[in-house]
């Protein structure tokens, strides 16, 4: 009986506590990094993602301000429905503000909408689908790290400009895969190349060969890897083995991680082109935070660019919730704050998000070195060509999204 | 008409790896009567062993030891996990062994992914199998055929092993009567656990036969049990000859699949396990239980 009156009284004093608590600004942060902690994505997101969430609260300095920070982590498993069931729990049970990472298309798209239906807060930093910030744009959703338009018309102009105007797709029947495959055959067709086939496999699969072959007897010049992680590192393993490139044939891969490179090996993964938004590599600045980083990683990895962009974006909400005074737990007024002001950070440098949701900054072109090129381990890249962020990105002009006023 | 000869060998060499591993299945269910779902682990562990044995400074052994060695290590591993804790679920209902060895492939893949991440690690083709001969419809890798011809002999001699020598009848007596065989002397425990340990090692050794083709990734058993398990299902769980031939006869189809409608690749195989199961529950070559 007794413990049941001090635990009323209790409870009522948590309650007058929290009411007062919104008076006076509320100042409680709880951040959630939902991604694919223990399949093919785990890697470039995964446990590191949320290394770089504990960096970023770490760094931001506001524990020392009297903010109260708190983070958890969770595995979708690739499933929309896990996803969907786990981001509802968060905002309900959990009262998580923001969920970061949400890589795989497929999640992210079902993410989208709980989060806009809630108005919570996603900035996405893992999925690759352009739709985002396209016809499935949302006030409470920024894109911040690259997307399948970006990876398309980088990667495939630079192609196809070097003579590779025919193209067969080898693509992950999934939305990403389906939207990067779109996206890219898009450029490819507008740069005056052409797409002779394509052919779908399903997600996650061990043996290519079957694909590899249909595609080598294809006859075309390029073969488009719309497909990533561990998709894409059997894919270019396999088709080493099956002569590919050796025939002649180059191999396009249109979403590359670092992850990959490092778990290809130089002698495999030479001479590759793709395009990152971020490289260890760059800057003091991104090598400072990279040192930082791998040092905390059970395996040494350097960040990819989804982990480097959990970091950049979660500063950025940090900063624009610190210039509001408090936290009010309204995604879209939060957003939309975030949006006004310029963004600013040692990874990503100095970018603006844009009225769909979609964070500029530059695209990279690179290139894997050879391996007696390379210095050390990580030593993976040699840039070769930038895309200002302002020509990186879906013009608003071709926009489908409803944000956008025309 | 090329293309369909192409996807046939293809799917050849896929069916290899099905065959190997459905027959340790079928020999471990068989004697031990234990429905191994920590096989998928085990084989990852022999592309892992393989890859320490190549990647470490002192020893720096190649892919042709490996082939011995890593069924060996990863046999004795598997002998001990039999000693320790399976043994104690003699007699039981199936349904403990299952959730145990499905516990132990959880907690082995956890502590590889902890150290090496999901991505894998890169292990090279030996030089002497390197290239590929244009077969006229095809271009095959040296690789991928020395992986067909290689399975086959040892699934053949595996066959033969407990089909047909003394060693094999003692085995088979010994599911049927354990009582009576250790009246004749023999020591039934310790042939259970050495049936144990060569089902592993056969799962071992396709691992480190599929390292140089795909990722060596601690998931890389996870992905396939699966399909391993319908086509011990199909052929008739216990079989040997019936997971052979199920083995190389789904990786065939599955071949087929990815040719003509690529989409349902992954999932033609489980559609076949449910009509089998429908006409005939055993399995294609399952006696009644």
């Amino acid at each position: 009986m007794k413990h049941s009156i001090s635990a009323m009284l209790l409870g009522t004093a948590l309650v007058f506590g929290a009411a007062g608590g919104a008076v006076a600004q509320d100042k409680n942060i709880k951040i959630g990094v939902l991604t694919d902690n223990s399949g093919l994505y785990a890697d470039l997101g995964g446990p590191g993602s949320t290394v770089a969430a504990q960096m970023a609260i770490e760094d931001s300095g506001l524990a020392a301000k009297g903010w109260k920070l708190d983070l958890i982590s969770a595995d979708h498993q690739n499933k929309p429905d896990i996803g969907t069931t786990i981001a509802r729990q968060w905002i309900d049970v959990e009262k998580v503000d923001i969920f970061m990472d949400v890589l795989n298309s497929g999640v992210a798209l079902a993410v989208n909408n709980v989060v806009k239906e809630k108005n919570s807060i996603m900035i996405n930093t893992g999925a690759a689908t352009s739709d985002l910030t396209n016809a499935q744009c949302s006030p409470n959703t920024v894109h911040w790290v690259y997307d399948t338009y970006m990876l398309a018309n980088s990667t495939g102009q630079a192609l196809v400009k070097a003579g590779g105007d025919t193209w067969y797709f080898l693509t992950a029947d999934y939305a990403f895969g389906h939207a990067l495959e779109r996206d890219t055959a898009a450029v490819v067709v507008k740069s005056g190349g052409k797409v002779i086939g394509t052919v779908r496999h399903p997600l996650n699969t061990a043996d290519f060969s079957s694909f590899l072959l249909q595609a080598q007897a294809s006859k075309a010049k390029i073969i488009g890897m719309a497909n990533a992680g561990g998709d894409t590192t059997n894919t270019i393993k396999q088709a080493a083995e099956f002569g590919i490139v050796s025939g002649g044939q180059k191999l396009a891969g249109l979403l590359l991680f670092i992850t990959d490179v490092h778990a290809l090996g130089l002698k495999v993964a030479q001479g590759l082109n793709f395009t990152e938004t971020f490289y260890w590599d760059m800057n003091d600045g991104t090598r400072a935070f990279s040192k930082r980083f791998s040092g905390r990683m059970k395996n040494k990895a350097m960040p990819s660019m989804v982990q480097a962009g959990v970091y950049s974006g979660l500063m950025h909400y940090f900063k624009t919730l610190e210039a509001m005074g408090g936290n009010p737990h309204d995604g879209a007024k939060v957003v939309a704050k975030m949006k006004e002001m310029p963004t600013d950070d040692a990874l990503f440098g100095q970018g603006t998000i844009r009225a769909d949701g979609r964070k500029l900054h530059p695209a990279y072109l690179f290139e894997v070195k050879k391996p007696e090129e390379s210095k050390g381990p990580w030593d993976y890249y040699k840039l070769i060509g930038t895309t200002p962020g302002d020509q990186a990105f879906r013009p608003l002009s071709e926009s489908a999204c409803p944000l956008v006023k025309k | 008409m090329q293309a369909l000869y192409a996807q046939l060998l293809v799917g050849l060499i896929n069916g290899s790896f099905y065959a190997l591993l459905s027959l340790g299945l079928a020999v471990i269910f068989g004697m031990l009567n234990i429905i191994n779902f920590a096989h998928g682990a085990l084989y990852m562990m022999g592309a892992f062993v393989a890859y320490f044995l190549l990647n470490n400074d002192y020893l720096s052994i190649g892919y042709w030891p490996a082939l011995i060695i890593a069924p060996i290590v990863v046999g004795i591993f598997g002998m001990i996990l039999e000693r320790t804790m399976l043994q104690w679920l003699t007699g039981l209902d199936h349904l403990y062994g299952l959730l145990l060895t499905f516990g132990m492939a959880l907690i082995i893949q956890g502590v590889f992914q902890n150290y090496f991440g999901s991505s894998g690690l890169p292990y090279a083709i030996p030089d002497q199998l390197r290239g590929g001969m244009n077969l006229g419809f095809m271009f095959l890798p040296i690789y991928r055929g020395w992986v067909v011809i290689f399975s086959l002999v040892v699934c053949l001699a595996t066959w033969f092993l407990i089909e047909k020598t003394r060693l094999g009848a003692y085995l088979r007596a010994a599911t049927e009567n354990p009582t009576l065989v250790r009246a004749f002397g023999i020591n039934v425990p310790r042939m259970i656990t050495l049936t144990y340990g060569l089902g592993v090692g056969l799962a071992a050794l396709a691992g480190v036969l599929s390292a140089p083709i795909n990722q060596v990734r601690p998931l890389m058993g996870a992905d396939l049990i699966i399909v391993v398990f319908a086509v011990v299902v199909i052929g008739g769980m216990g079989s040997i000859m019936g997971s052979i031939i199920t083995g190389f006869a789904l990786g065939v189809i599955e071949g087929l699949t990815k040719y003509f409608y690529p989409e349902a690749s992954n999932t033609v195989v489980f559609v076949l396990m449910v009509l089998v199961l429908l006409v005939k529950p055993t399995g294609l070559t399952g006696r009644a239980a």
